[in-house]
């Protein structure tokens, strides 16, 4: 509310400025931009990308409640050696939330350049975790530790698939980020950069949940 | 500022003008607020016709029925019904009409924005629940028919496939893939919903002067956004253990039409119970608290006062939100769980009777001395007000585990949860279709027909569902098909008789409404005033149906909160939200023009 009230409707609106009272979305861009976007939509897009890992997270708790609960209840739970794979497949994994936010910071200094790259780098790395998660259900597989051989293999298809499921969606929204034409949008790439690098940090974070729930949780 | 309040910015996408943008593939919220509600009207008139075939085998058993090979319905065939007119019901018409459908047209219009955050997100959630009605429906088209498991669909029934009876092989797997995408689809909208509300708020929507039709759809929204991905998780493991061997759900040692079952063994049961009903009670509040907010809505408009105790009405919505994720328990008092945790559940689910009352008092107390206008939307206004109480009080009794115990498995758990969830939300979307038809299409619906409508509805749910809990007490077992034969209930029979008539007649009434729906839609009086009803919402300052931005792209600004009625020295006997102070004072705008109210 800057500068000074010169209409009834802007000095009710001084005197009740109405806590929270939306801004939005026509409050149009940054006048002194003139690039279109809406602070409204940026805000927006992490408030949205907010209450999606919301839902996920409900999602992969039901799934961890039901570990817990079918590992206690009954006596059939055999616990298996973890393949070694998936520590080095942790490392990469947390390697990408660096080289993601590297990215984010160079695009908010306008080095475009490297933003590609590491844009580029996270997804490959992305890419390679999941190869490597493909790996240790392979490992399993020589083992004869199918899906359905134990409740506790079952747990581990099911969770790694389903994470792996959601990181794939996060490489397909890195790729959105970078392929897609910005012109003209309401948020911009550097909003668009900035919720897929929430959701990716959600998804490292939430991996490292999972591994600690199936080694400790064994 | 005042160049705020003016300015004309283009829509965040701009008008289509093919067909086929317009109005299949739409991304406008209102077009794709009337697909959600016409979807759920097909889905109320499908979920009716199933509980009428039910209704007439029930009493006369040995009569012949459509749609039944051989002529005779058999006991499957009537758990078919049963699963699909629950399933349909509760997802396709409760889920979907007074959230999906009314807020999604109202949600933005109601706190001034032009449309919801995600747009394109919006259209695909609609595509994604149509698609789960889909691939549901289709059940009834597969080898075996649709499932019989019931709309619970409690393992190990619903996951040892056709070995457990017809319906439970390809049927049964598309129930599950449908309600899995029905999920996905209400998340979507889930975080559309609240996101929009967060942030698109016109400039003084503060949260405390946001309509409580908004409140209730937000508060709706997030418990949806919490419920829906425990479902999903468990339609996920229910799907594996049907079709990939896995033991999530299934115990070992089972034996079925004489077979023993070798290749589950250790699963729970309960467990299923329990990540069901997690999201199973919080979505019975996802039906009902729609119908709240219309209501609470309706009755301070057509009293012409300020809605009693505002805020009391969102803290009483979020308790009821709140405490609706910690009593799923109490729907498996018989599951041989512990007395303690029954009692905390019992205890937490007789604690939602506080809110509950609240709310309901303050309906009471916005009537009290009100200048009632008897419309066809307030009747059912007040029509909810009545079920939300009758219903509701049932369920003071089922919460205590020992009246369960005896009560659980029998007609007065059907009569509970119809008259609060089924009924109450029914007569919630009625009042918001009367009400908001002709800010939806341009023209009235027909108040007469709505009247007789009405009280054919209103007496009728009741002859069907009163009686219902004295079969129950007198130990009427439900979901049976047929025990026309069993000498301790051959007593009972003339209820059920007249329980099966009662539907007929409310059935048939709601052809009246169809016709008047289909009717007005075309020949129906012109709605050629903005605000008819003389409400104060924001919806009502712009004309009907909304241009495609709602608002021109004329920002409203919101001075007031909206449920100013009988505002003492006022020029008129409510104030819209959007006038400003010296219109509301004067009643004249700036030019000196008469301000139209």
């Amino acid at each position: 509310m800057p500068g000074v009230a010169t209409t009834t409707e802007e000095i009710e609106l001084q005197i009740d400025p109405g806590r929270g009272g939306g801004a939005a979305i026509r409050d149009g861009g940054d006048p002194g931009r003139g690039d279109g976007q809406s602070p409204a939509y940026q805000r927006a897009s992490i408030t949205g990308i907010t209450l999606a890992l919301g839902g996920i997270l409900m999602f992969f708790l039901a799934l961890t409640s039901s570990y817990i609960v079918r590992r206690g209840v009954t006596t059939d739970w055999q616990a298996f050696p973890l393949p070694r794979v998936l520590w080095a497949n942790t490392a990469v994994l947390l390697l990408s939330s660096f080289t993601i936010e590297m990215a984010r910071r160079a695009l908010g200094r306008g080095a475009v350049a490297a933003f590609r790259n590491l844009w580029a780098l996270t997804s490959g790395l992305g890419l390679i975790f999941v190869g490597g998660q493909l790996l240790a259900w392979r490992e399993l597989r020589a083992e004869g530790v199918f899906l359905s051989t134990n409740p506790s293999s079952s747990f581990f298809y099911v969770l790694t698939a389903l994470h792996g499921l959601h990181l794939l969606g996060g490489i397909v929204a890195l790729a959105y980020v970078a392929l897609r034409s910005w012109q003209g949008s309401k948020v911009g790439r550097a909003t668009g950069a900035e919720v897929a690098a929430i959701y990716w940090h959600f998804m490292d974070g939430l991996w490292v949940f999972l591994l600690l729930l199936l080694t400790l949780g064994r | 500022m005042a160049s705020h309040a003016e300015a004309v910015h283009a829509h965040v996408h701009s008008a289509p003008t093919g067909f086929i943008r317009k109005y299949i593939f739409s991304l406008d919220h209102k077009v794709i607020g009337i697909q959600y509600y016409f979807l759920a009207l097909f889905s109320v008139f499908l979920g009716m016709s199933l509980s009428l075939l039910m209704r007439i085998h029930l009493v006369w058993p040995a009569i012949h029925l459509p749609f039944t090979p051989g002529g005779q319905m058999t006991p499957e065939q009537y758990l078919a019904l049963l699963t699909m007119h629950g399933t349909i019901m509760v997802f396709m018409v409760l889920t979907t009409a007074p959230q999906s459908g009314f807020g999604n047209y109202f949600l933005p219009i109601q706190i001034g924005a032009e449309d919801m955050a995600f747009p394109v997100l919006n259209m695909l959630s609609f595509w994604t629940t149509f698609v789960s009605l889909v691939v549901m429906v289709a059940a009834f088209f597969v080898s075996g028919g649709a499932p019989i498991g019931g709309w619970t669909s409690y393992p190990p029934l619903s996951a040892l496939g056709e070995i457990v009876g017809p319906g439970q092989g390809a049927g049964q797997t598309l129930w599950i893939v449908g309600l899995a995408i029905f999920c996905a689809a209400s998340l979507l909208g889930a975080i559309n919903f609240i996101t929009t509300t967060i942030d698109l708020r016109a400039k003084g929507m503060t949260l405390m002067r946001m309509p409580l039709t908004v409140w209730a759809w937000l508060i709706t929204a997030v418990l949806g956004l919490l419920a829906f991905g425990v479902l999903l998780a468990a339609c996920a493991l229910l799907l594996l253990d049907r079709t990939a061997g896995t033991s999530f759900f299934v115990p070992g040692g089972l034996v079925v039409t004489d077979q023993v079952i070798t290749w589950h063994k250790g699963g729970s049961p309960i467990l299923w119970q329990h990540l069901f009903w997690f999201f199973g009670h919080p979505e019975v509040y996802i039906a009902i608290l729609p119908g709240m907010g219309v209501a609470s809505h309706l009755l301070s408009t057509f009293s012409r006062k300020p809605i009693f105790g505002y805020r009391a009405m969102v803290y009483a919505m979020l308790s009821i939100g709140f405490l609706g994720f910690t009593v799923w328990g109490h729907h498996m008092f018989i599951s041989g769980m512990s007395p303690y945790s029954a009692f905390a559940f019992s205890m937490l689910t007789m604690s939602i009777g506080v809110p509950s009352a609240i709310k309901t008092f303050n309906w009471l107390g916005t009537l009290w001395g009100g200048q009632i206008r008897f419309t066809t939307s307030m009747l059912f206004a007040l029509g909810f007000v009545s079920l939300f109480v009758s219903g509701g009080l049932s369920g003071l009794f089922l919460a205590q585990p020992a009246i369960d115990l005896a009560l659980h498995d029998t007609y007065f758990v059907v009569a509970h949860f119809h008259l609060i969830m089924g009924v109450a939300a029914i007569f919630g979307i009625f009042a918001a279709t009367y009400f908001w038809f002709p800010k939806m299409f341009g023209r009235f619906l027909n108040e007469g027909i709505g009247k007789v409508h009405f009280w054919l509805t209103f007496i009728g749910v009741y002859c069907i569902f009163m009686p219902m809990h004295f079969l129950g007490i007198a130990g009427h077992p439900r979901r049976y098909a047929d025990l026309t034969g069993v000498q301790y209930l051959s007593s009972l029979i003339p209820v059920q008789r007249f329980i099966s008539i009662a539907a007929f007649i409310t059935i048939g009434s709601q052809l009246l409404f169809l016709f008047n729906f289909l009717w007005s839609l075309w020949g129906g009086k012109k709605a050629t005033e903005m605000n008819p009803w003389e409400a104060t919402t924001l919806e009502w300052s712009i004309p009907s149906p909304p241009p495609f931005d709602n608002f021109a792209g004329h920002v409203p600004t919101v001075y007031r909160g909206p449920y100013e009625f009988a505002v003492p020295g006022a020029p008129h006997d409510y104030i819209p939200q959007n006038l400003t102070p010296a219109e509301a004072a004067t009643g004249l705008t700036a030019s000196g023009a008469p301000v139209k109210a």
